[in-house]
Parts: C-alpha cells; structure tokens; sequence
C-alpha cells in the first residue's frame, strides 16, 4: 500500500467512515431528531464528493491511474459515475426526509446502508479487477435488499425485498460462476490481463466453447442488475414494494452502477468477443424494448408504471453498445450511454420525488388514480411532474431527449437503420404511458375537498435540483456533452491498455 | 451588424408567458387583459418587419439572419441560426396575426384554468414562430417537437368530451412522423460530414442545401426514396396528406374554438413549409426520378395523394351533421391544393400554394371563430339545431358569407387567387392533374353554400334561437383584420406574389434546374448561397424582375 492507494480508496473511505458514525450517532438522537441522521449522510456525501474532487485534482488530466494493488482503476470513466452516484445519493437523502418520518421507519440505519450501498458502487465503477467488481456488487446489492425491505410493517414491502433477494442472489451465482471461467480460462482476474489473453490466445484455441460459455453466464448476471428482458421479472415488484424514495435510488444509482460494471466489463474486459455479444445485445434490447414498453401500457400503479419505462430505457441504452462495426464500438454510443444515464439520474429522481410528495396521512399515492387532479392541488408539482414524463418521452428541449438523440446518432453513424427505427418508434410508444400520466395530473376528475399537499423544505429543494437540472441540461447541454467526452475515458483503449501492462 | 427582429418576435409571446406565471390566478381579468396585451404586442412587433422585409424582396438568400451555425451547442455543430425568406415571412406575419386573433377570441370562452390556458398559448406561439424561422435543423426540430406539448395541454384540458382521446391522438400521431425525421436529419448530418472537406459536423440547413442532393449520387435512388419518405411522413402527418389526415377531424372537433384557428391556421402548415424548405430542395433528384414505386413515381404519389385529398375532404364535407368537423375536413381539401401546388413543380404553382397556405389560415381561421362563435352561445354544432340565424345575428350572417365565399374561391375574395394560381400552375405541369382538382373547387361550395343555407336561411325553425345576440365589438374585432386580409388578397395579391418571387424561383431551380423558367423568371434571381447542380449561377437584376413580374402574376387575377 502506498500513499497513492490511500487517496484513491479517500472517497469510499469516507463514506463508509460516516456510515458507521450514522449507526453510532443513532442510538443517542430522540425520536424529533432523527433527522440529524439525513444531515450527517448529506455531510458524508459531501466529503466524498470532496474526496473525488481531490483525486480529480491530483491526476491532472492524466487519463487514469491503477491503484490498490492493480484491482482499482480510476480513471475519468470513474470519476464520472462517483460524481453522478454521489448526486443521486444527495437527492434519494432529500426525498427520504419526510417520507420516512409518515412511514414511522425513521431510523439511522436507512441512511448508513444508502452510503454502504454508495461505497460498493464506486468499487464497481472502479473496478479493473473480477474480484474488486464482485465484491463491490455484492455490498451494493446487500445493502438495497435491506433497503427495499425497509418497511417493516408493510407487505409489499417485505415480499418485494425477499423476491429480490432470491433473483439478486441467484444472478450473482451465475454471475461468479462466469467469472471463475474467466479466471480459469486467462489466469487472471484483472480485466486488462483477460482482455490480452482472450484476444491472444483463447479465442483461437479449443477452449472457445468454455469462453462462449463464460460469456453467457457473465452477461446474464449483468443483464440481472440492469433489468433487461428477459431477466427483468425482479423489477418490478421490487419497485412498487420499495419505500418510494429507495425506487428512485434504485432506479438511478444502483442502475448506473450496473451500467458501469458492465460497460467495464464488455468494453473492456470482453471486447473480443464482441462479435459474440454484439447479436445477443440485439436479441436482448429488441426484447426489452418490446416487452416493456408493452407491459407498461397497462399499469395502473405508478411506481409499477415507472419500473416498466426504466426497464425500457435500458433497451435503448443497450443500443449503444450495439452501435459500431463487428469489432469496433461506436465512441458515441458509449456516449450516449453515459449522457443518458445522466440526465436519467435527474429526470427519474425527480419523477420519483413527485410520487413520494404524495405519500401522506392515509394515502399512499402511488396508484395512478393518486394522481387525478393533481394540479390542482399542487400546481409547481404537477408541472414539474410533466417536464419529468416529457423528458423520460424524449422530447426536446428537455434533458431526456439527449440521451436517446446520441443513441439513436451512434446507430445512423453505424448503418443499422432499421433498429434506429425500432426504437424512435417505439419511444413514441412509450409516451402513451407518460402521457397516461399526465393526463391524470391535468385533466383528471378533481376531487374539491383535496387540500394542497404538504411538501417538506427537504423535498422541494430535491424537486428543484431535479427539475433545474432537467431544463438546463435539455436547453443547454453543451457544457455536459463535454463533461462525457472528457469522461469517455473507456474508449480509449490504448491507454487502459498501456496502464495494465 | 445582425438585427434581432427576429428574435424579438420569437420570444415576444414567451415573455407573456412568463410574466403571466406571476400574476395571482384568481384575478382572471387582469391574466385576460395581460395576455391579449401582450398577443397584441407579439402582432405588433412583427409589423415593422414588413417595411424592412419589402425593401429586400428581391434580394436573393435569406434575410434578417441572425445568430452563427453551431453557436447552440458547438460539440454537436447545433446553432441558434434564425432567417427568413419571403415564404417564411409571409407564414410568420400570419401567424402572429392570427396569435393575436386567437387570445382575443377566447376572452369569454375559457372560463376555467384562465391562467394556464393563456400561458399555454403564448408557449405555442413562441413554438410555431421558431418553426418558420429556425435555420438550423436541430433548432428547427426542437420547436417542431416543443410545440405539440402545450398543442397537447390545449385539446386536453380545454377541449370537448372526447378530448383526451384526440389529445393523445394528436400527440402521438405527429411524434411518430417526426421521430422518423429526425434520423432522417441526422443521416443527412453525417452525409454532410463525410462529403465536405475539411469535414464538418453541422445542422445548418444552408449547408445542408449543398449536399444533401448528393445523396442521390452518392448512395442510389432507394436510399434517397428512403429519406425522402422519412420526411415526407413527419410533413405529410402535419399536413395532413390523405392517408394521414385521421387525427385532423377528432383534434379540430375537441381543440378549444381559438385551438382549432391556430391549428388550421398555423400547425398545417408548417408540413407545407417542410415539404418546401426541406424536401424539395434536399431531394430534388427523388422527385424528377423517374423509377417507379408501387407503380407509381414518387411525384406522382404526392399528386396522386393530393388530388385524393382534394376530393375525399370535400366528399366527407359534405356529408358532415357537424359545423367544426365540416370545416376541418374541407382543410383536408384545401391543404390539397397546397400540396398539389407544391409538387407541380412549377413557380406558379408553388407561390400560388403558399398564397393559399395564407387564404387557408385567414379564411378557415375565420370559418373556426364563426362556429366558435355560434357554439358559445348555444352549446351545440349539429347543423339541424340552427335556421334562420340571419334573421337574429345579420352583422354575424354577413361576415360568414363573406367568409364562406372567400373559402370556396369567388373571384375578388382571397381564395379565388390562390386556388386559380395554383390550378394554373398544375395545367402548365399537366392538364390532368389540374383536371382531378376542379372538382374539389365545385364540391368546396357545394358544402359551404348548403351548409349556409341550413344554417342562415329560411325562418327561425328552433325556439332556442330566437334570443340569440348578434355579435359584439369584441367579436367583431376579431374578423376585422381578417376581412380586410380577405379583400386585400382577392383585389391586389401584386405584393404577396412579389414577395414570393425570388423565393419560389429559387426552390423550383434548387429542384428542376433545368426547368423552362418563363422569361420573366429568366433574369430571377439565384442566391449565390447554392448553385444548382448543373446550373451557373446567374447574376441577379432586381429591377428587372420587379418591373417584369407583375404583368405575369397580374393574369392570375
């Protein structure tokens, strides 16, 4: 260990430090000062968020740095997703103030797992190494188990976290079992050495059969985490039995995470046999596309809704890998997925931070029906509401459009025309949904005696970050599409390469 | 030194909007007052447009340009590039007049939710201006899709019982042409990048106007039949071409009276003005290919589809119980006559298409307020609940002849100069093209007359119309700037086809360069901005062409 590793681990490190003070500090608040313990979680993302200012400082535009003994490779890809897991983090903690104080759940724990849960995605994110990756994962998956469960008393609640446990559980086995080909077939679990190897010697030997098969086995455990079709069917319950507030975390960062772990993955540590993964990717995002945007349709829960329509964007964002020729990725897919996993974060949370404004007294306010008359009885909410379902609809100038324009750019730059066509019209299909709900919001039966719902300071100002932050990035995304370039570190091949050797 | 006219009057509305946004809701008066205020003021900076606008008509390329391509978003080459040529011109001073007739009319007819409606509507109006406008095709796509939100929030909120359904379907139908544009656009992006050297990523439409033709070399025919069709399905949705025209009657029967003048007036024709602005000039090869596609050319679909449209909206009008959906799809007949106009492909036929795109949003927007009209006061547009109207409301029953003569074509009224121009240009083309479409100017006061029979006609059959009240200044006001429009163009269209001029002859050398242009447009000017492909770009004389247009255009009268 030196001093370099130190800085490195200095984000996650914090993070898990202000996590356990969380259990700690816990057991001391009064009933009334619970809320001590979201300010204490905002603190420590805050520090973390420092922390990767500081390493961001220190590598001074080099592309990227191997640290804690070659299992941790931080680089600008890295650095990307920490920032956007952190502002995720901050905005769930905004959302979970009051929500948890109606639901009589307000203990110190939620927010120690939510940073545990922090710490395992940015060793995902990170990670250059199966095992780093892993373990990573399993910390993040562990810790949102507990989290979904969270509402002790409430059925759905209990039952979502144990079917997430078992499909979580199982896909992690298939998942290692992928890797343990892996190690077996190269003789390393670092990305880079698997990399050189399956493109040196594996893939031309008799040993392919055994890598094809670890292949499939890595990819479904990645396909798990990111709900794809046809391995999505944990999703949904285990977004409508979630405490609100977790269904937006989790839709956003423990996505994003996924996402990570799998670009590094496939782009990085698969990259050869892409032309094995490309038409599988192809099956699965057609798939995915498909089945959800149709079983969105029929939703009456919004929560439900919105986990169908976030299963649908990954059959979008798969597109982008699918993007480039045989052997070559498409720089602007990857793009496109990082941008929409961007203003995903925003738009998502938001449209999440709406349903849980909702939550109050008797009324649990996730069926559409909860939404009728919505406007009038909070007006900057149902607005903001909309700009949250236009811009998941991709309608410019909103911020959700960015992610599906440079999307659907990667696939017309590459010539598969007729997916770029699938899937802008089945975006069009999927704003029927959205409009479902905004026709609830706007035109639905207003019932008179509503009052206007109570809306926490917490809550508003979760609102607004996600609200603003969707606007500016759809009006003015240059400063952001920037942002991703510089982040695109991945693609840059011959620099992972030259780190690794 | 750039002007900003343009942009002054872009966002003029929106600045309406956005001081609407604090004004208390309850002090519905005060929102009223402050949205006409400012939909009259968004009319009134457009006016000085039209001085500086008819000092340069004849001046080639577009004018009053303001912003730099790839100034928006310079990672992508998306700017903030406005300009305007005279068909633009014309479709934006009508739509900031008819903006402004629109807020006005709806005084007392929105009677819930004022404030939102007001501020939806001001939205629109920023929206449907940047489409006419916009320079750059992604700016040009981003109002093109912003503006079907608060369309969208208009019909459904303030629409009629089945609002929901045509609101969605409104919705959907447009997104889904448009969706396909926009791979249509970013295939064109990347031609231009890998065509131009040193190689440029940008969305300029100027600059796109060199090389997207070579589509047509560069990739075959099919691949440019392919692009041509993904534009021609967001245009001829907007339109809306028959087949496409299904979602026109449910939107314009639910929209909200002064919604269903802007959509008639305005949203129809911004897929003129695509077919126009971009599907002429972009694939001018596609359209004088002479491969065949399902027997028939690619031409000769659009021809063929227009004359369908000519003929089925006046059939279907005929037939209708209800005043609004008659008006809305007799704008499935005239919108016809704007599209066969513009694939005529002549310059006769295309400034008597976009003349008549104008008649169609003065005369419809009119024949909207008058059923607007007759609906506040009684609740009901079946035809069999009126008789007699013109003995209660006569100021009311001659402006609606007017009107209704104005729209089926009489000669001294606006809709004469349009039709006959544009049928004109259709018979130079083919005489059997223009044969097919005379038809639909019978049917057209077949179904207006009767329709005014039944409506005006005889004695007061209903008890409940008895008490009816004539029209009141307000209402008046608002079809006052309509008539003398109507007078204006039936008398003297001289101007408008001037200002046409330079614009018309530019896009019909842009798509035939080869085409036998009369002597008066020999010496038209071609805008150095792009050559024709196998043309020499020839020096302009303004004032020949100014001196000899007018004795041409002067017998279309």
């Amino acid at each position: 260990m030196v001093w370099t590793d130190y800085l490195l681990a200095l984000p996650i490190t914090l993070l898990t430090l202000f996590a356990l003070g969380i259990l700690l500090i816990d057991f001391m608040l009064p009933k009334e000062m619970k809320w001590a313990n979201a300010v204490t979680a905002l603190i420590g993302v805050g520090f973390s968020a420092a922390g990767v200012y500081k390493i961001q400082l220190w590598m001074n535009g080099s592309p990227g740095t191997l640290g804690m003994l070659r299992t941790m490779l931080v680089d600008h890809f890295a650095l990307y997703f920490w920032y956007l897991f952190l502002a995720a983090t901050a905005i769930a903690i905004l959302m979970s103030v009051r929500y948890l104080e109606t639901e009589h759940e307000n203990h110190g724990e939620y927010y120690a797992l939510m940073l545990l849960a922090v710490a395992g995605m940015m060793c995902m994110a990170a990670g250059f190494d199966i095992v780093l990756i892993f373990i990573g994962l399993e910390l993040m998956a562990i810790s949102t188990y507990v989290l979904v469960g969270f509402l002790r008393r409430d059925r759905r609640s209990n039952e979502a976290a144990l079917k997430y446990l078992l499909l979580g559980a199982f896909s992690s086995g298939i998942f290692a079992y992928g890797l343990s080909l892996l190690y077996g077939l190269t003789g390393s679990t670092n990305l880079g050495v698997i990399q050189q190897e399956l493109a040196r010697h594996v893939m031309n030997s008799d040993y392919k059969p055994v890598a094809v098969v670890a292949l499939l086995t890595t990819i479904t455990g990645l396909l798990f985490k990111i709900a794809a079709i046809p391995f999505h069917q944990w999703a949904p319950d285990a977004y409508e039995g979630a405490p609100t507030s977790i269904t937006g975390f989790m839709s956003v960062a423990v996505k994003a995470a996924g996402w990570a772990m799998l670009l590094r993955i496939l782009v990085v540590g698969l990259i050869p046999m892409r032309a094995i993964w490309v038409p599988l990717l192809v099956f699965v995002s057609i798939a995915t596309m498909t089945g959800a945007n149709f079983a969105a349709l029929t939703q009456t829960n919004t929560k439900r809704l919105l986990a169908y329509s976030s299963i649908a964007h990954v059959g979008y964002m798969l597109l982008g890998l699918i993007a480039g020729t045989a052997t070559q990725l498409s720089p602007d897919g990857i793009k496109g997925i990082l941008i929409y996993l961007l203003v995903y974060t925003f738009t998502n949370l938001g449209a999440f931070a709406v349903i849980t404004a909702l939550r109050h007294r008797n009324v649990i306010g996730d069926e559409l029906e909860d939404l009728n008359g919505l406007y009038s009885r909070a007006p900057v909410e149902a607005v903001l509401m909309l700009v949250f379902m236009l811009s998941l609809a991709g309608i410019p100038p909103l911020a959700g459009f960015w992610g599906k324009y440079f999307i659907f750019l990667s696939l017309i730059e590459s010539g598969h025309y007729a997916l770029a066509s699938l899937g802008v019209l089945y975006s069009v299909f999927g704003l029927y949904y959205y409009l479902k709900i905004a026709n609830a919001m706007f035109m639905g039966k207003v019932e008179e005696s509503e009052e206007r719902l109570p809306i926490s300071l917490s809550m508003r100002t979760a609102l607004a970050v996600t609200g603003i932050a969707t606007l500016y990035i759809g009006l003015l995304p240059n400063r952001f599409i920037e942002m991703v370039n510089w982040a695109l570190g991945i693609a840059q091949h011959p620099n992972v390469a030259r780190l690794t050797q | 030194m750039q002007s900003h006219i343009l942009s002054i009057i872009l966002f003029a509305p929106l600045v309406g909007a956005l001081f609407l946004l604090f004004v208390p809701k309850e002090n519905k008066d005060a929102i009223r007052w402050i949205a006409n205020i400012f939909a009259l003021a968004g009319f009134l900076v457009s006016l000085p447009l039209v001085p500086m606008f008819w000092a340069q008509r004849f001046e080639p390329g577009f004018k009053f340009v303001e912003g730099a391509a790839g100034n928006w978003i310079p990672s992508i080459g998306a700017g903030y590039v406005l300009g305007i040529d005279g068909i633009s011109f014309l479709l934006i001073m009508l739509t900031t007049l008819l903006g402004w007739i629109s807020i006005l009319s709806s005084w007392t007819a929105i009677e819930n939710r004022v404030k939102e409606y007001y501020i939806w509507f001001l939205f629109l109006q920023t929206g449907m201006l940047g489409v006419f406008m916009a320079l750059d095709f992604f700016l040009f796509f981003v109002f093109w899709e912003a503006m079907l939100v608060p369309m969208y929030l208009l019909i459904g909120i303030w629409g009629g019982p089945r609002k929901l359904y045509a609101a969605i379907k409104f919705f959907l139908y447009t997104l889904a042409g448009s969706v396909l544009m926009l791979l249509g656009i970013l295939f064109l992006y990347f031609h231009h990048h890998s065509v131009t050297n040193p190689q440029v990523y940008t969305f300029s439409i100027v600059e796109l106007y060199h090389t997207a033709p070579q589509i047509y070399s560069d990739y075959g025919p099919r691949v440019a039949t392919l692009l041509f069709l993904s534009f021609f399905f967001a245009f001829a949705i907007k339109v809306p071409m028959f087949p496409f025209h299904t979602w026109l009657p449910d939107a314009h029967v639910e929209a909200p009276t002064a919604g269903s003048v802007i959509l008639a007036g305005v949203l129809l024709k911004m897929g003129t003005y695509g077919f126009i602005r971009f599907s002429l000039p972009f694939f001018p090869n596609v359209m004088t290919n002479p491969a065949t596609l399902l027997g028939m050319t690619v031409r000769g679909w659009m021809i063929f589809l227009s004359l369908v449209g000519i003929i089925y909206g006046a059939l279907v009008s005929l037939m209708q119980k209800d005043m609004k959906k008659l008006v809305a799809y007799s704008s499935v007949s005239h919108l016809g006559f704007c599209t066969l106009g513009i694939f005529a492909l002549t310059p006769l036929g295309l400034s008597g298409s976009v003349l008549q795109q104008i008649n169609h949003g003065i005369s419809t927007g009119a024949l909207f307020l008058i059923v607007g009209i007759l609906y506040e006061r009684r609740h009901t547009r079946e035809i069999a609940e009126y008789g007699g109207i013109s003995n209660v409301m006569p100021i009311y029953a001659t402006i609606t002849m007017i009107m209704f003569l104005s729209s089926m074509g009489l000669p001294l009224l606006n809709g004469f100069v349009g039709e006959f121009t544009i049928l004109q240009g259709t018979f130079m083309e083919n005489w059997k093209w223009g044969a097919w479409a005379v038809p639909g100017v019978v049917l057209a006061a077949a179904y207006l007359l009767w329709l005014y029979q039944r409506v005006f006609f005889g004695t007061v059959t209903n008890p409940k119309n008895e008490k009816l009240n004539d029209l009141t200044p307000r209402e008046v006001a608002t079809f006052v700037p309509l008539l003398i429009m109507a007078f204006w163009i039936g008398l003297y269209p001289k101007p408008f086809f001037q200002i046409l001029e330079q614009p018309v002859n530019h896009t019909i050398a842009m798509v035939r360069p080869d085409y036998p242009q009369p002597a008066v447009n020999a010496a038209a000017p071609t805008a150095p901005l792009v050559v024709p492909a196998s043309g020499v770009p020839t020096t302009t004389t303004p004032s020949a062409a100014s001196t000899s247009a007018p004795p041409k255009m002067k017998g279309t009268k």
